[in-house]
């Protein structure tokens, strides 16, 4: 590899990096604004043309024509879109923080892929149905998964670089996937709701699922709003965290359990979505510089917009078909992918 | 450098450094005789197992073109075909997996981790499904996307030479994305069933008859040799590029005949019996492990890729009670090596 560790402080940097306070709250507002925007536009497009008297007669409560139930199936989607998205960048945002590495993402992690497997291992074997318990099960195996990872990318000299995670990630992932397929493969009974749920996207949301899920995700991002200092604290290397008074591992293991329940429980009902949690902090890291307690909530913003703009996209696009959204969120985040590992400091955030 | 104190320990040297090369030469002969002997062996008996058992004589006499009541159908129109793919699939796999492993110095950097392989499936799904294509044009969109593809790996990592870490990592990329466009093809196609959509996305060989297997081994009658009269040019590329030069490598147009032919044997394999999981990246460090360091690994791969298929197909088969198609169970098998090699290269420190 042809980065270095170490590289000078540049006094000069710090400047440009810190936005002024007035100007991240003005971002925060016109962040709020262009996912309230992208909401209407999610309710109002999709792949049935539908008039505007329909949609207002639709929010007020009336199902009766095609136009207002088709209208009205959007209107959970949209929710489900903006908290998944949300969930998935914040989750992103503090495993980018909490690894100190700029290509972790719940997809690279395996995390999804854990969750995954937890929930098909809870469909063909403990006959779980329901939203409530596919959160505890993704929950548990996006956890058991985060650790083994990060275990086996951090084994030897110079730590979990990016190369090593992002490679022990895709190793277990694919790993996982096997074990997926073979679960699945015999049981014709699971078969189709396995894949439905895997390849599901937020088509199905129902206010029930939202609502069974809403719990987990106000506990996850309390957990990483409340460990954002400390993730500021980690940046600056585990030793000298330690000195200035954080308690590294709560810290780590706070932001980490947040960042688990948030991607556990949007995996839950929107199976696996990759590549949204790479590139929002990153994008979102432009706007606000480097520390948490600005980075989260932007995260979260930008999140619910790109998750909201993928499944307005893929509603679009291949009319009167649908592109599942997380086909659309890999084919506009791997590319960034690449370029991050083009970028020379790969290895340092 | 004094000679009269040189020649004498030259001696012994040359003694000790002639018998090692024949030791490993001799160990390479076996182990390649060995595993061509167990190629022969379960692929016998891929043809008399099954639902009802035949003995080796009907087999043999419907192998020779007799007409044998009952065999001539389960044996000639249902097992030869797939034992068939299982072998000319799995010498693709292993060949092209080794010659990429071997050229860019990285076990890793085998054609289904680099993204190769998730090229040529979803150009194959794109022409089956959506162009509605059949037959060796299906191969050939995959050989063209194929070569696509690694060229562009190639190219996006190349940033003043090729870190093999940097294209590992945009391989995972451009993998991640390919593969999200054959899940959006095969979505597209309601009518496919679980299994012939895993096919695509794993790997199987369910339902092989002459038409999909004949391809494939005419491909690999025509690249494979050109591939193994390279051998010797490709293993020198493990010394380093400048070093294979200076001994007289031409090693663009090496690399070139070599990146050519291996894509293309991996796209012929992958239209006919999907990406098998994990095949390519398997052989050549198994192979590795059997010989030795002496020599080229290309043709023992091979046959460990031959053996792979072939076991892993028997065992999906018959040996796990329900049928798993060969590419679960080599990615059950290969995935875990695969988290294995990881550990181990990270304890010992290497870069990779």
């Amino acid at each position: 590899m042809t980065t270095t560790d170490t590289r000078p402080a540049e006094p000069a940097g710090i400047g440009a990096v810190r936005r002024p306070r007035r100007l991240r709250v003005l971002g925060l507002a016109a962040l709020v604004l262009v996912v309230l925007g992208l909401m209407c536009v999610s309710v109002a497009v999709g792949t049935r043309d539908v008039g505007r008297d329909a949609i207002v007669a639709a929010l007020g409560g009336s199902v009766e024509g095609f136009d207002e139930a088709a209208v009205a199936k959007r209107v959970p989607r949209t929710l489900l879109a903006v908290l998944a998205g949300a969930a998935l960048g914040v989750a992103g945002a503090v495993m980018q923080g909490v690894t100190r590495n700029p290509i972790a993402d719940p997809g690279i992690l395996g995390v999804n892929m854990g969750a995954s497997l937890a929930v098909v291992v809870g469909m063909a074997s403990f006959g779980l149905a329901s939203a409530t318990h596919f959160v505890w099960a993704a929950v548990v195996g996006g956890g058991i998964t985060a650790v083994f990872v990060y275990i086996i990318g951090s084994l030897g000299r110079g730590g979990a670089t990016p190369l090593k995670l992002a490679l022990a990630g895709t190793a277990v992932s694919a790993a996982l996937s096997s074990f997926i397929s073979a679960i699945v493969l015999p049981r014709n009974d699971i078969a189709g709701g396995v894949r439905s749920w895997q390849i599901g996207g937020v088509g199905g949301a129902t206010y029930d699922s939202l609502t069974q899920i809403l719990p987990f995700l106000v506990v996850g991002f309390a957990l990483c709003l409340a460990c954002a200092r400390g993730l500021d604290m980690l940046a600056l290397g585990d030793d000298l965290a330690a000195g200035l008074g954080e308690r590294v591992a709560l810290a780590r293991g706070g932001a980490s359990l947040g960042a688990v329940t948030l991607c556990g429980a949007a995996t839950a009902v929107t199976g696996p979505i990759a590549f949204v949690g790479l590139v929002v902090p990153h994008v979102c890291r432009l706007l606000t510089g480097p520390g948490h307690r600005w980075l989260i909530p932007f995260s979260a913003l930008g999140g619910a917009a790109l998750l909201t703009a993928a499944d307005v996209v893929g509603r679009i696009v291949a009319r009167p078909a649908q592109i599942d959204v997380g086909i659309v969120t890999a084919l506009i985040g791997a590319p960034f992918f690449i370029h991050i590992v083009r970028r020379q400091k790969v290895r340092s955030l | 450098m004094n000679p009269s104190l040189s020649t004498a320990p030259s001696t012994a040297t040359l003694r000790a450094v002639t018998r090692g090369r024949v030791r490993r030469t001799r160990r390479r002969r076996t182990v390649i005789v060995a595993l061509a002997v167990l190629i022969v062996v379960v692929f016998a008996l891929t043809l008399m197992v099954g639902r009802t058992f035949y003995p080796p004589g009907d087999v043999l006499r419907v192998v020779l073109g007799h007409d044998v009541p009952g065999a001539s159908f389960t044996v000639g129109r249902l097992r030869l075909p797939r034992a068939a793919l299982a072998v000319a699939a799995g010498l693709c796999f292993g060949l092209a997996g080794s010659t990429f492993q071997t050229m860019l110095r990285n076990p890793l950097a085998s054609p289904d981790i680099i993204g190769i392989s998730s090229g040529a499936s979803a150009a194959a799904t794109f022409a089956i499904v959506v162009l509605g294509l059949s037959g060796p044009t299906v191969s050939v969109v995959a050989i063209v996307s194929g070569l696509a593809i690694s060229t562009l790996v190639y190219a996006l990592a190349y940033k003043g030479g090729v870190a093999g870490t940097r294209l590992i990592l945009i391989g995972i990329g451009v993998a991640a994305m390919l593969d999200s466009v054959t899940s959006y093809v095969l979505d597209r196609a309601p009518e496919w069933d679980l299994q012939e959509a895993l096919r695509w996305l794993t790997g199987s060989l369910n339902g092989t008859d002459w038409n999909r297997v004949v391809p494939v081994v005419i491909a690999l009658a025509l690249i494979a040799p050109v591939l193994l009269s390279r051998a010797n040019d490709l293993s020198l590329f493990q010394l380093g590029d400048d070093t294979a030069s200076a001994l007289g490598v031409r090693a663009n147009l090496t690399r070139l005949i070599a990146v050519t032919a291996a894509v293309a044997l991996i796209a012929f394999a992958t239209a006919a019996a999907g990406p098998i999981a994990f095949v390519a990246f398997l052989c050549g460090p198994i192979a590795a492990r059997l010989v030795g360091p002496d020599g080229s690994l290309l043709l023992p791969s091979a046959l460990v890729g031959a053996l792979l298929v072939l076991v892993a197909d028997l065992v999906g088969q018959f040996l796990l009670g329900t049928r798993y198609p060969v590419g679960v169970v080599t990615g059950v098998l290969g995935a875990p090596y695969l988290v294995y090699l990881i550990v181990r290269t990270h304890r010992a420190g290497g870069s990779l």
